[in-house]
Parts: C-alpha cells; structure tokens; sequence
C-alpha cells in the first residue's frame, strides 16, 4: 500500500499515471478507430462487429469499467496537479512571456497550458458521444433501429448522424481537440515514463506522432466523408 | 541610455508590495545589469530613499545567487546567461524593463528583488550527498569512470541552484533541480549505493516544500543560465519509478 | 616584539605531521557530542571542516553571510587542484609538490606546513572522487591531469573550467548530509560580527541576521574561521561582492595576530574596467596565456584599432624583457610588466588600462577550431562581457586582486595565538608565503578542512577542562553591546556618502599605492589619506533605514567600515617589510632592470601584527622562518 499511495500522492507518481493512463487512453482511440473504420466494409461488416462486441456480456462491462476507471484516475489525477500547480504559484507574474526562443516550443507551451482546457472539453465530448451513440439522446429517431439480420443497426444510426452538419462539426472540432491535448500528450509521456534511451526515444516519437496524425485524421475524415456524400456510395 | 524601470518593492515577506517606476539615465551598454541596478541604488540613496534590495555575490555567472526576472524571463533575455552576466547592450535606449522577484510559493520574497531560496537545500539536506565519511576514500584511480559517464555526471552537476527553473515553470517546479542532482549522482558509479534511497527521499522533500509539479512545459530548460536538459527530469521520473519498486522503499 | 612559535613538531620534515598525530590527544566517540564547534564560513574549508567536525559527532554551528553555504566564493576557481599522485608518470611527488610551493612562495613560508599540504594533497582528491566530484577523465576511465601554472608537472586535477564549483559543491553535499544527520546546525544570511573571548580563550562569536537584524550570541567551545580573504579592499577585484575582511578584522581587534596583511596577489589576465560603475573584474583563465601574445602600440596614446597596427609598431614587451619564459612568466611578474607599461601611458581600450591579449598569430598557426576547443569558453565569457569578438579583436586584459596570501597567524596546528580561535583557508596565512602558485588555494582549503583541523581541535578540545560557558556571560554581553554601539553609531551618522563611494576611494587609493607596486612614500601617504577617509566616513556616511530590517546599506557600511582601519595595517606591514618578495614589489628594493630584490637576511620571518587601537600603529612580532629541507634561492625567469 505504501508503494501505491507513493505513486499517487507524489509528483513524479502522480505524473506517471497520468501519463500511463494518458497512453492506455491513446491506445483505447486507436483501437476505437480501427473498429470505427469497419463502417468502410459496409453495413455488414459494421453491425456484426458491433453484435460480437455486445455479445461478449460480462466482458464488456469488464472493459468499460477499467476504461471508466482509467478516466476517472487520468483526470482526478490531472486536476489535482493542475490545482496543486496553481497554488504553487500564488502571485502571478505582471509580465508573462515564455522562455523559450523557438516558436515550435512556444507553441508547445500553449498546448501544454491547453491542457486541462482541452481535457476537459474532451470529456464533455465524450460525454456528448455517449448520449449520441450509446444512450441515443442526441439523434433518438435513428437510435435502436435494427438491420435485416435483427441486429441494432449501428451503421444507419452513425449514417444518419453524421449527415446532420452539427454534429460532424461537432466531431470534427472535438478531434482536432484532442490532437492538440495529443500533441503534448503523446510526447510529454515518454519524457514523465522516463524514456531517455538515444535509439529508441526518437524512434517511439516518431511512432507516436504517426499514430497521432493517423487518429486525428481517421477520426474526422469519417463523419466529414459521410457528410460530403462520399459514404455510403450512392447513399 | 535612458531607461524606465518598473521594479517590484515589498519592504518585507509580510507586507504586500507592488510595482514602483523609475527613471534612470547615464546608463552605459558596457554595464552589466546589476551594476545598472547599483547604479539605480546609489541615486536612491542619494535622494534618501530606501535602495532596492537584490541578491547578487561572485558577479560572475556561477555562485547562483543573482536571480531577478527580467521582462518576464529568469535572468533576461540571453539564452545561458545569469543576471549578473547580462550587459546592458542588450537593451535600447527608451527600453520599459519589468523587473520582478523569482514567484514561487516555496520562495517567499524577503525584501524586493530578495527571495528565500533555502527550501533548495532542505532538498538536498534529504539525500543529494554521497554519505562517505572523510578519511574512509578508496584511492581515487580504483574505480574506473568512463568518461562519456563523468561527462554526463558533469553536464547535470554543472547546476548553480540559482532557482531560475522553478521561477520559469509556469507550475513553479522544482524538477529540473531535483533531477540535475539526481542524475548527477546516478551517473557515478559512487552514487550507486544510495541510488534509490536518494531519489526517492529528495523527490518526496521537494513535494513538502510546496513546489508544483511538472508539465513538460521545458521552460526550465529555456532558462536555465547553465542549459541544463530536460532530458534528466525523465531520468529522474525512471529513476523514482525504479526506485518505488526497490527494497529502498520499505526503508524510506 | 616578541618571537612567535610555530610549534612545528621536530623531526624530518616527512614525519613531522605523522610523528604529530602520534602525539595528540583524543576526544572519545562519546564525549565528542558535549563540544559544540563554531565554524564561520562554508567555503572549501569552512564547509570541509564543518562537515567533517560533524560527522566526527561533534556538535557544530556553521555560519555564511550568502543564502545558502553552496555559494561560498571558492565556487568561482576556475583552473584546478593540485595533488601529487604522479598519474602521468611524469616525476612528480610529494617533495616536488612541496619544493615548487615553497618557491612560489619566495621562501616566505612555513616548511612544515607547506610539506604537510603537499602530503595531504592526495587524499583530497581520493574524498572528491569518493563524494562525488565529476573531474576530468580519460576515455579508459582514469583520471585526467594537465599542466597549470607554468610548472614542469601534470598534477593538476580540473573538472572543466569550474573546479571550484564541482569541490564547493561536494563540500556543500557533505555538509548537508550532517545537517540533515542533526550534527551541524547551519545559520545563512547570517554575519559574524564579533568573537568573544573568555579567560583568554574564544569561546563564541556575535552574530547579526542579515534578514531580521537580530544580534545573537553563540557560544562554544572552539570557533574556526574560514572567513577567506580580503582582497574586496582594492573595491574592484576578482573576489564576490559580499567578501570582506569583518571577521578576521575583528578576530584581530579582540587579540588575534594578523600575519603578513601586505602579501596580496594580483591575477595578470582579467577584463578591464570599463568605467567608474564597474563593481568587479572578471578573471580569465592563466591557460590563455599559453597561446595569446601580450603587446602594446609602441607609440604612447595610439587609438588606432588593433587590427590596424601593423607588426612592426607593435612591442611585444613580456617576450622582450623575458625572453626566455616570454608571456608565460609567473604571475606576479606579468601584473607588473602590465601595471607599468600602462603607467607609462602605452595601455590600450577606452581608460588606457588594458593590453592587447593576442591570438591572432596562433589562429593562423593552430587554425580557429584547435583555439575554439582549447579556450572556446572563455572566448565566449569574454564576448559575453565586452561585447567583442577575441576570434576577431585582441582581447584586452589588466591585473586585478584576485588571493590574498597573508591572514590571521597560525600555528602548525592552524590554531592562532588566542587558544581556541583556529583559522582555516585563505583567512589564515599559512600555506602561500608571498605568492600563491596556480591550484593550490582549493588544495589548502580542502587539506585544512578535511584533514587537519579533525585531528588538532581534538587535541585542543582535550587538552585542560574547559569551563562551562553560557550566552549569560559579562564577555557576551559585553560584545554584542559593542557590536550594537557600531551598528548605532553607522546609522546616527546621516551624512552625505552612501558606504560604495567610501569603499571605492578606499580601493583607488590602496590599489595605487598598496597594490602591485608599492613604495615608501606612497604607503606613508596612503597611511595619512586613510586615517582621514576614516575620519571622513565616520561624520559623512549615508546609512538608511534601521537594524531591523534586511538593510543592504548597514550591511556594507560595516564593511566598509572595517576595510577602513584594515587598511592601514596592509600599509604598516607593506611599509615595515623593506624587501621585495613574491607578490610584495618595493620600488626601492629592485634591481637596476627591475627584478624583485628579497632580503633573506632581514626579513626571512613572518610578520605578525598585534592590535593597539584604532589608528594605533599595531606591535610586530616575528616568527622566524627556518629553511632546513630547501635552500632559499632567486627566483629568475629571465
């Protein structure tokens, strides 16, 4: 227990998970995508996938649950660092400038200023996505339709959502959200995980920033595809 | 020159203090800037009013004891440079320059420019030592160093503990002078025996002394006037890590 | 005038300090925690000793005016440590060590002590090794070692151009560790004003907060200054700004006997003032001189820029007069060559204080890249100062303060003659004679610190039974009302003259006079003028504010007020000692092409200075120094 109240409670440990749950978080998007892009194979494809995901039951909610909890410590975390930040400095300066020379590391300030910010607008996306997709509030007359084969059908409902120009907006600035909290997220992990190996530093980066571009762009080219017309064909 | 200086005054560490303006010509660009600050001084108390109080020693880039933020940035605009190295060439005639104190809660301002940086050394009071007591020293040569390490130890040593990161961090962290010491040791193979001990006794002293946390803002670095980098706070993180999941934290 | 006894054990010189350990006394685990030990200053020997002393089990306090002991003045030695370890196989040892300090110092030094420094010397480097210090390596691993100082060996440890700072640090890490132990309490911001003395013994010193103003009273049952030196009285010199010579000055004022005040050195490579607000000078490495060619237009007054001064209206003046070391003579020398050349009215740059350090020839021999890895940053530090480029422009340079060798007299057991006051580092006299060679000041703090001061406060500690003394006591109230009466006094003046421009006419005056070239005239006159700026300072000095308060200008003001009457025993010391020798120049005593001329016959001693009152000539007393191992001979470098 000891070891545990460590890793929470001191800075370094607190930061860590932050940043491991920041990554598990990055890799639930990934994975959320690569399944997002079954709607590419069509209806079929799409409502079977989303059937087997239902039909594992118990293990769903498993999942869900350690993803709640994933969230709930990344952002319980965040805030009270964010908060023990600010009472770190009680007076503020009367003039505020960066150190930094550069311009990309001025921008990478910001984005590292953004971050609560964009956090939690992220959550309320989330928040946003869930009544969308999950409970169905945000759409109800495309919710809980279901395909020939008797299965919910998810296809139309994600069709006939992003056909509506709110919402993909929505979608698309909420992602480009997200980039941005990625863009110190991502590489700011490796420094709080203590990633310093010469070789493999720059090659993770690099990993990273791909997967990063590849979420962001995945993410806001589907709704954007299927509000353009260009999906479903004929559709 | 001519120039206008806005200087924080706070008569002490209990009295509120604000920005004072000032005027101050016969300014020389060959003068550093604490001897443009001393030229201010000998005018004020001229005129019978209190100088203003900053900290300042070797006056030479390395006692760490100059701090002042300069226009917003730990000890001025020259990228590795302390205060005390600062020249006044670097400024133009006409320039408004906002002169504040280090801010932090774990540096109280004490008069002015004046701050208590002595929550640095109850950091290293917890364990930025070698624990070898004098006279117990094997021969200097027994244990080989290799030179790409001693190299490294120094890069990290070479830290003045002029407070100028925690002044930068817009969280006011102590990170990069934690790690700096850390790393320092680490590096050696002297520091191995109290390896896990030291990082996480001084890691977890720094927390009590009411430093903020790190954002991989990198800030630090950019201010650091000995370019220390960023690359030890994430040896320090492993470290810590390391260290968590040693015996030495039973012990600690 | 009394003859003063080094206590030098007897026997051959390389036994001595053994012999001497056999024979002192012990104070025993268990009784070490009932001593409590003052140690005033946390430089190398301040912070060696106070973290030895603790770990040891005594109790100790530790004082520094800085905000922390990290940032005692030591930390700004560049070059490196000496010790004779003969990695290099190049025929160093420990005699050779003792013999080129010994002779640097022009044989106006203790043998004893400088062989037992010389013996010392590596173990020093063993404890840093062990405490942490990144020196220099060579890709196998060992130890690096260069050459400094013209001496014929390798024996010089360095951890880049920042020694100083990779030692103090170390000292600073060792000392935290026993105060984090609960062995050393550590006072910062914090001035030792007064040293108290009970039955003839020091058994506390005065302090005053320099953030609160409040005076306390310490007392204990031994007081170690490391308090370092008082070059800060030329007011332009290479030391910090905060270096002063309150501590030992008024050590001396309570009985303490000041040895050999006159005995300061000047640095040759330093970046000129450029102006009447110049606070400091900045050193730059003696290495420079290995590849820079020192010279000055031959005609008085040309304002041309250097590039434009073709070769042949160029004097190469120190290759011209030594031809045989040429710019690489011993420091003293060089500061003098440069001092005259100038005086004559041959300097150069905007205040004709300055000589071209040239390396244009080398650039073309070595090419740029060779330059920029040898003195790459100190060509920065340079640029970064004036505003030039050395690559492009001859840097300038001019001697200033940078050591002072002389300090409070001590005996072999670095105890001076008040039992109880012991003095380490560049605050006592011992170890540099009359000039200090390169490297070897860190050496002295470190050996006195660590190694030697250990073993003989012990002895002291348990020599006859000490009475109890408390903070109660008439002597502690008796000082700290004195030091109260000073303190009130400085402030009730409210004249005109803020304590800076009394410093800075002070320094112009003993820098001209009692600096690199002194003469019988001038120091009667110097003597003169100080009495009156003293006299001046105390109806004319500006102190505002009060006692309780953090007060930079009362802070100053006794300083200042200190350097004032301290001057004058520079100028009685540099008077009385009719000889040049080592960093000591009297015009009178030169040969016809202006060598030091030393007189072994009348002032092989040291002086040291007994106070009679302020503007009181002080009392001589000589210990003499007796040459058993080396002969003292004349230094030519011609």
């Amino acid at each position: 227990m000891n070891r545990l109240q460590r890793l929470l409670n001191s800075s370094v440990g607190a930061k860590v998970m932050v940043a491991t749950t920041g990554l598990l978080l990055f890799g639930f998007v990934i994975v959320h995508l690569l399944g997002n892009l079954q709607i590419y194979r069509g209806q079929e494809a799409m409502n079977s996938y989303a059937k087997m995901l239902h039909d594992l039951g118990p293990l769903l909610w498993l999942a869900r649950l350690l993803l709640l909890a994933i969230f709930v410590v990344h952002l319980g975390l965040a805030i009270r660092l964010h908060r023990a930040n600010r009472q770190a400095r009680p007076e503020p300066y009367y003039v505020q400038h960066t150190a930094h020379r550069e311009p990309f590391h001025q921008r990478r300030v910001k984005a590292t200023r953004m971050m609560v910010i964009t956090g939690v607008v992220i959550l309320l996306f989330v928040l946003f996505h869930l009544m969308h997709f999950t409970f169905g509030w945000i759409n109800p007359q495309a919710y809980g339709k279901h395909d020939e084969a008797g299965r919910h059908d998810v296809f139309g409902m994600v069709i006939s959502g992003f056909q509506n120009p709110a919402i993909t907006l929505t979608y698309v600035v909420a992602m480009l959200l997200l980039g941005w909290h990625l863009f110190h997220g991502a590489v700011s992990t490796l420094q709080s995980l203590g990633l310093t190996h010469p070789v493999w530093r720059p090659v993770v980066e690099k990993v990273l920033w791909a997967l990063l571009i590849f979420v962001v762009v995945g993410n806001c080219f589907i709704p954007l595809s299927i509000l353009l017309g260009l999906w479903p064909p004929g559709g | 020159m001519k120039l206008t200086l806005h200087i924080w005054r706070q008569p002490d560490r209990n009295s509120p203090g604000r920005l004072v303006t000032y005027q101050l010509d016969g300014v020389s660009p060959d003068m550093s800037f604490l001897e443009m600050l001393d030229l201010l001084n000998e005018q004020l108390a001229s005129s019978g009013q209190d100088p203003v109080a900053f900290d300042h020693d070797c006056r030479e880039g390395i006692c760490g004891m100059c701090s002042l933020v300069i226009n917003g940035v730990p000890h001025g605009p020259l990228q590795g440079t302390t205060t005390c190295q600062l020249h006044m060439r670097h400024f133009r005639d006409g320039d408004h320059i906002y002169i504040e104190p280090f801010r932090a809660k774990a540096f109280p301002v004490i008069k002015d420019l004046v701050v208590d940086r002595s929550a640095f050394d109850r950091i290293i009071e917890a364990g930025g030592y070698i624990s070898t007591n004098v006279g117990s020293a094997p021969e200097a040569n027994t244990i080989p160093v290799p030179k790409e390490e001693a190299d490294t130890a120094f890069d990290a040593a070479t830290c003045i503990g002029c407070g100028a990161c925690v002044a930068a961090c817009p969280n006011a962290s102590a990170m990069l002078f934690v790690a700096a010491k850390v790393a320092h040791f680490a590096h050696l193979p002297h520091g191995q025996p109290e390896r896990r001990r030291r990082v996480l006794r001084m890691v977890e002293e720094m927390d009590r002394q009411g430093f903020g946390n790190c954002s991989n803002y990198e800030e630090c670095e950019a201010a650091c006037p000995k370019e220390i980098s960023v690359k030890f706070i994430a040896e320090m993180n492993r470290e810590y890590l390391r260290a968590l999941c040693s015996p030495a934290a039973d012990q600690v | 005038m009394t003859q003063l006894d080094g206590r030098v054990p007897s026997g051959p010189i390389a036994e001595k300090w053994d012999r001497h350990r056999r024979q002192l006394r012990l104070v025993a685990p268990a009784n070490r925690r009932k001593f409590r030990i003052i140690v005033v200053g946390s430089g190398l020997a301040g912070a060696s000793a106070a973290a030895t002393l603790g770990q040891l089990g005594y109790q100790v306090d530790c004082f520094c005016f800085q905000d922390s002991p990290r940032r005692a003045h030591s930390i700004a030695a560049q070059g490196g440590i000496n010790a004779a370890k003969n990695y290099q196989n190049d025929g160093d040892n420990v005699w050779r060590l003792f013999y080129d300090t010994i002779k640097g110092g022009d044989f106006r030094s203790r043998e004893a002590n400088v062989y037992r420094l010389a013996q010392i010397s590596t173990a020093i480097i063993d404890q840093c090794v062990a405490l942490g210090v990144p020196f220099a390596r060579e890709y196998g691993g060992m130890l690096a070692n260069r050459s400094f100082g013209g001496v014929q060996v390798s024996r010089t440890f360095y951890a880049r151009g920042q020694t100083g700072q990779q030692l103090l640090l170390a000292c600073y890490s060792a000392l935290a560790r026993q105060i984090d132990a609960g062995n050393v309490r550590m006072y910062p911001r914090t001035e030792m004003l007064d040293l108290v003395i009970v039955d003839g013994k020091a058994r506390g010193i005065i302090t005053r907060n320099l953030v609160t103003g409040e005076i306390q009273r310490h007392a204990a049952h031994a007081v170690c200054l490391a308090t370092g030196g008082y070059g800060n009285i030329y007011y332009l010199s290479t030391n910090a700004a905060g270096c002063n010579v309150t501590a030992t000055y008024r050590a001396y004022k309570r009985g303490a006997y000041f040895a050999n005040p006159c005995f300061t050195q000047i640095h040759p490579t330093c970046i000129p003032p450029h102006g009447e607000h110049q606070s400091k000078l900045t050193l730059m490495s003696e290495s420079l001189r290995n590849d820079g060619r020192i010279w000055v237009p031959k005609r008085k007054g040309d304002r041309r820029p250097p590039q434009e001064i073709p070769e042949s209206e160029r004097d190469y003046f120190l290759e011209r007069m030594y031809p045989a070391f040429g710019n690489l003579v011993p420091r003293d020398i060089a500061s003098r060559a440069i001092k005259r050349i100038c005086d004559q009215g041959y300097g150069v740059g905007p205040l004709g204080i300055g000589v071209y350090l040239d390396f244009s020839d080398a650039i073309k021999r070595l090419g740029r890249s060779t330059i920029e890895q040898r003195y790459g940053n100190l060509f920065e530090m340079y640029e970064r100062i004036t505003g030039e480029d050395p690559y492009e422009v001859p840097m300038r340079i001019y001697p200033a303060s940078h050591y002072t060798m002389g300090g409070l007299w001590v005996d072999y057991n670095l105890m001076s003659n008040i039992p109880g006051l012991f003095v380490l580092g560049e605050a006592n006299f011992s170890d540099h004679g009359a000039n200090r060679l390169g490297a070897s000041a860190l050496m002295q703090g470190l050996a006195d610190g660590f190694f030697i001061i250990p073993n003989t406060i012990a002895h002291y500690l348990a020599g006859e039974p000490m009475q109890p003394v408390s903070t109660d006591h008439d002597a502690f109230a008796e000082a700290e009302n004195e030091v109260r009466l000073r303190i009130r006094r400085l402030l009730q003046v409210k004249g005109r003259r803020t304590p800076d421009s009394f410093h800075r006419e002070l320094g112009r005056l003993m820098w001209d006079n009692c600096g690199m070239i002194r003469n019988r005239e001038g120091l009667q006159r110097t003597l003169e003028k100080v009495a009156q700026l003293r006299e001046e300072f105390w109806e004319n000095v500006n102190v505002l504010g009060s006692n309780e308060q953090f007060n930079i200008m009362l802070e100053k003001a006794g300083r200042v007020a200190d350097f004032l009457e301290f001057a004058e025993l520079m100028c009685y010391d540099a008077l009385h000692r009719e000889e040049s020798c080592g960093a000591h120049f009297r015009e009178e005593y030169q040969t016809p092409d202006g060598e030091a001329v030393r007189n072994d016959e009348q002032f092989c001693y040291v002086a040291a200075w007994e106070y009679q009152g302020v503007g009181q000539k002080p009392t001589l007393h000589k210990e003499p120094l007796v040459f058993e191992e080396v002969k003292p001979t004349v230094r030519s470098y011609k």
